[in-house]
């Protein structure tokens, strides 16, 4: 892997410590006799204190995948995942527990990643039991407070999973997740199983959450609207690698990798008179298999600007600086904007 | 105006189960002309699906359409026998499912199961319904069409298996066409590319769409006239640019206000919608959405708006609606969203449970 760049620091931050730094993280997941599945490709970058950074990509792009990594719920093939300094890839047992306490995770399936067996209470006093932090009339304490700043009644501890509403029991996951404090949450597709209307709660409240206790989130999800309304940078992930990098302010008007492009193209906006304005840039193709990626630049094969044969079939491009906090691993960025045509 | 080619007149569908009646459609009533694209929208829950099954026949027991007339061509689908509904289903009217793959049978070929379509309508020869099936493969832009027919499902991706699913809906040229959230389980670039079809479609083959989403910026692309629905009834209906640009219902104003929006200028908060639907076994009195309205009145509670012009084209079931909202209520310039927030109704014993009640209004407000 030659890109081993890291996504610089937002100008307001200068020279602040990440507190996740991810350098070139790879996992193949073996898929038969001398074939793997290249599900994420040496990716790397930075997070930093206060911040959140979302990552973008559609279904097996490697975002969940990565996600996994980072909380080493699954083992990284090659590369480093540093948690306020430590490797914690480096780490097993007792100590990769340890650090662990500062990371929490919101999952995507709120039904799924919520024990029916167990009361609402006993589940949000899980991480603090695990970590013998509190007991007894304290716990019980400390657990009506997490429902209560979570928006639910406090005295919902007693009841089961199943007696709560989608967006409710996210709401739940929320709690459990903020138990220990934690410095950095991640979040894998928080809101894509809710409600629209619900949909809308659930991210006011991570924002309120992030204001009062100074979290920082890295926003995994598909939606590009959603991640672009919550996220201060968005990353696109293609294929296992991440082709563009940009400060959402910047992400939808100006894109420097094509695919950006072509996926903000197909995003439908709540506005009849844009959207018949809208003109859709076709990808030729499917996504190709992951087992099996392109040579040179990923995404060669259904680039719309793609000089095959040549560069972007034989050379890798490098995730390089094209502006300010704004970076993108394609040969022809300059010509994104000029070629590719999004309205009528 | 022509005649529409389906007119649906006071619909109601309702599940007898255990645990009571859900009462999942309730006095639905719209119509479609020749050729037109009209969206339904509406969250999970809203009647929107079970109205599309009405319409084909398709609910089953527990469920059953328990009044209502649905007219097609003059004659009432509900009063037909079995048999003629089927010679209807499939052939003048098709549907499009949500889940591709669980639509399709696993162990058939692709081919065979567009055939199939045509083989149950029509006696046709079978080299020309192969040569058909190719075309139709052809026409939603499946590409090598003749080599893919012989694949089966899972050797297709679940973007081309939706492709074969309209082709499916397409081989006896319907008039009308129902898809039901056909594009939820696919990505954003295939969704694009699957809508584009649709919209071709339509100006191509003149086969009028219903399109059942959740999804308010779908509707806005694909459809020229929108139903917006909450808890089994329709609540506002007019056309795509009404909807979008001057939504009188509360509901409506509000969902189009909690997505965020990829051309949106960050920073600024999503409205949300607070609270839930409502049980459709108990159901609240009065407005169905007055629970969770910031704009609600007295007369919310006890009496339940009809559904009453607003604008040429455009019709809301509210007491209140947008216009007064701006008006009189200050809706410009809301950001707390909480029931009767804008309109400080919170009659007592009528306000949520204490934890889930912002500060700000959790003493009721005496009138």
């Amino acid at each position: 892997m030659t890109d081993t760049i890291v996504a610089p620091a937002p100008k307001v931050l200068p020279s602040v410590e990440p507190i996740l730094r991810v350098v070139n993280v790879v996992k193949h997941f073996g898929a038969g006799v001398g074939s793997s599945v290249k599900a994420v490709d040496g990716v790397s970058f930075d997070v930093l204190p206060g911040e959140t950074v979302g990552l973008v990509g559609e279904s097996g792009c490697g975002k969940s995948t990565l996600g996994r990594l980072i909380t080493q719920l699954i083992p990284v093939t090659s590369g480093e995942v540093y948690l306020n300094g430590v490797d914690i890839t480096k780490l097993r047992g007792e100590k990769l527990r340890q650090q662990r306490k500062q990371l929490q995770m919101i999952f995507q399936d709120p039904y799924a990643s919520l024990d029916p067996r167990m009361t609402v209470g006993d589940i949000i006093a899980e991480p603090l039991v695990n970590f013998k932090m509190i007991r007894g009339r304290a716990k019980d304490a400390r657990v009506q407070e997490l429902l209560r700043t979570v928006g639910l009644n406090p005295y919902f501890n007693n009841r089961y999973p199943h007696e709560f509403s989608g967006g409710q029991r996210q709401r739940i996951g929320i709690a459990r997740a903020l138990a220990l404090n934690p410095k950095l949450i991640i979040c894998d597709e928080p809101v894509s199983a809710l409600d629209v209307s619900i949909q809308a709660q659930i991210i006011n409240l991570l924002e309120d959450l992030q204001r009062e206790f100074e979290l920082t989130y890295l926003f995994i999800a598909h939606d590009l609207s959603v991640v672009r309304h919550i996220s201060n940078r968005v990353m696109v992930m293609y294929l296992g690698k991440i082709c563009e990098v940009a400060p959402s302010e910047d992400l939808y008007t100006s894109q420097e990798h094509p695919y950006t492009r072509a996926l903000l193209s197909s995003i439908p906006v709540p506005d009849p008179r844009i959207e018949s304005r809208r003109r859709l840039v076709e990808l030729s193709g499917e996504i190709p298999s992951p087992l099996n990626p392109p040579s040179g630049c990923r995404f060669h094969t259904r680039c719309p600007i793609a000089q095959v044969p040549g560069v972007c079939a034989d050379v890798e491009p490098p995730l390089e600086l094209k502006g300010e906090g704004h970076l993108a691993a394609c040969h022809f960025s300059e010509q994104v904007r000029t070629k590719i045509a999004v309205t009528n | 105006m022509t005649d529409p080619i389906l007119e649906v007149r006071n619909l109601s569908t309702h599940f007898f189960t255990d645990d009571g009646e859900v009462k999942a459609v309730r006095g639905v009533s719209f119509s479609v002309a020749p050729g037109e694209t009209l969206g339904i929208v509406g969250e999970s829950g809203c009647g929107k699906s079970v109205t599309a099954m009405s319409v084909l026949g398709l609910v089953q027991r527990p469920g059953k359409v328990v009044s209502g007339e649905i007219m097609f061509r003059g004659h009432d689908l509900l009063k037909l026998t079995r048999e003629e509904l089927r010679n209807i289903r499939g052939r003048d009217i098709a549907m499009i499912f949500q889940d591709p793959l669980s639509s399709l049978n696993p162990v058939l070929r692709v081919g065979y199961q567009i055939d199939e379509a045509m083989y149950a309508h029509d006696k046709i020869a079978s080299n020309a319904v192969e040569r058909r099936g190719i075309d139709l493969l052809k026409q939603v832009r499946v590409s090598d069409a003749e080599r893919r027919i012989k694949d089966f499902p899972h050797q297709f991706s679940g973007g081309m298996r939706q492709r074969a699913m309209i082709a499916m809906g397409l081989s006896n040229k319907p008039d009308l066409l129902i898809a039901d959230e056909p594009t939820t389980a696919l990505d954003v670039t295939v969704q694009a590319q699957i809508l584009e079809l649709l919209r071709d479609l339509n100006e191509q083959t003149g086969a009028a769409i219903i399109l059942i989403t959740h999804n308010l910026g779908v509707v806005a692309g694909l459809c020229k006239r929108v139903l917006v629905m909450y808890a089994g009834e329709i609540v506002e209906e007019g056309t795509v640019e009404q909807i979008f640009e001057s939504p009188q219902h509360p509901y409506t104003w509000s969902l189009l206000r909690s997505v965020p929006r990829i051309d949106a200028n960050r920073g600024h908060r999503l409205l949300s919608i607070e609270g839930l639907p409502p049980d459709l076994i108990d159901l609240p009195q009065g407005c169905k959405f007055n629970p969770r309205c910031p704009f609600r009145v007295e007369r919310c509670f006890t009496e339940s708006p009809p559904i009453e012009q607003v604008a040429p084209a455009q019709h809301a079931a509210c007491w209140v609606t947008m216009e007064r909202a701006y008006a009189e209520m200050g809706a410009g310039t809301i950001t707390d969203t909480s029931p009767g927030a804008a309109s400080g109704v919170h009659p007592a014993g009528r306000s949520l449970p204490p934890a889930e009640v912002p500060a700000a209004i959790a003493e009721p407000v005496s009138d």
